[in-house]
């Protein structure tokens, strides 16, 4: 499933025009990319929570070379599953 | 930032009413919620994608009294962030 899928979805449902939807739903992503990066997190209850979180410098290794490499400290986006959504879905058999 | 205070932000870019941009966000993670159920994955370009991944049945213990326990195969939604979401998070790489 794709964007525009979702976009139709939503169009047919609530009699908006795809483009109104489709920017909505554009500003929408582009609007939790944005807090992210500002470091805030953004609780959506009964879905799940998009928050930052930072990982250390560590030392890996060239797998090529076997040379040690540092990796830097960085910030990666991740998303906490909702327990109820997390149930939800577990309930399906797996 | 609670989802009310982005959709008041939303709302007032685009200039479609609070009332509609509120239910366009609800439909965004009922779409995504139904599509995770049903096993399928959803990608949002530049964003990341939903999937659902399985995890095996396994054998665990209950920590407190050491008895193997059983936990069956279950399912697990997850997400990817896109290759673009890191980098703004990290723009010196």
């Amino acid at each position: 499933m794709t964007k525009a899928d979702i976009v139709e979805d939503i169009a047919q449902k609530t009699g908006l025009t795809k483009k109104e939807v489709g920017e909505t739903v554009d500003l929408f992503l582009d609007k939790i990319g944005d807090l992210l990066v500002a470091g805030h997190h953004l609780e959506i209850r009964g879905f799940g929570t998009f928050k930052v979180k930072e990982r250390k410098e560590r030392m890996a290794r060239n797998p090529r070379t076997g040379d040690a490499v540092p990796v830097p400290s960085r910030r990666v986006p991740v998303f906490k599953v909702s327990k109820m959504l997390k149930d939800r879905v577990a309930g399906q058999d797996a | 930032m609670t989802k009310a205070e982005l959709v008041e932000i939303i709302a007032a870019e685009t200039g479609v009413s609070k009332k509609d941009t509120g239910q366009i966000v609800e439909l965004i993670m009922d779409n995504i919620g139904r599509a995770l159920l049903d096993g399928d994955r959803i990608e949002l370009r530049g964003f990341g994608s939903f999937k659902v991944k399985t995890r095996g049945a396994r054998q665990a213990r209950n920590p407190r009294t050491g008895d193997s326990v059983a936990v069956p195969a279950k399912r697990v939604p997850f997400f990817k962030a896109s290759n673009e979401l890191k980098a703004r998070l990290n723009p010196k790489d």
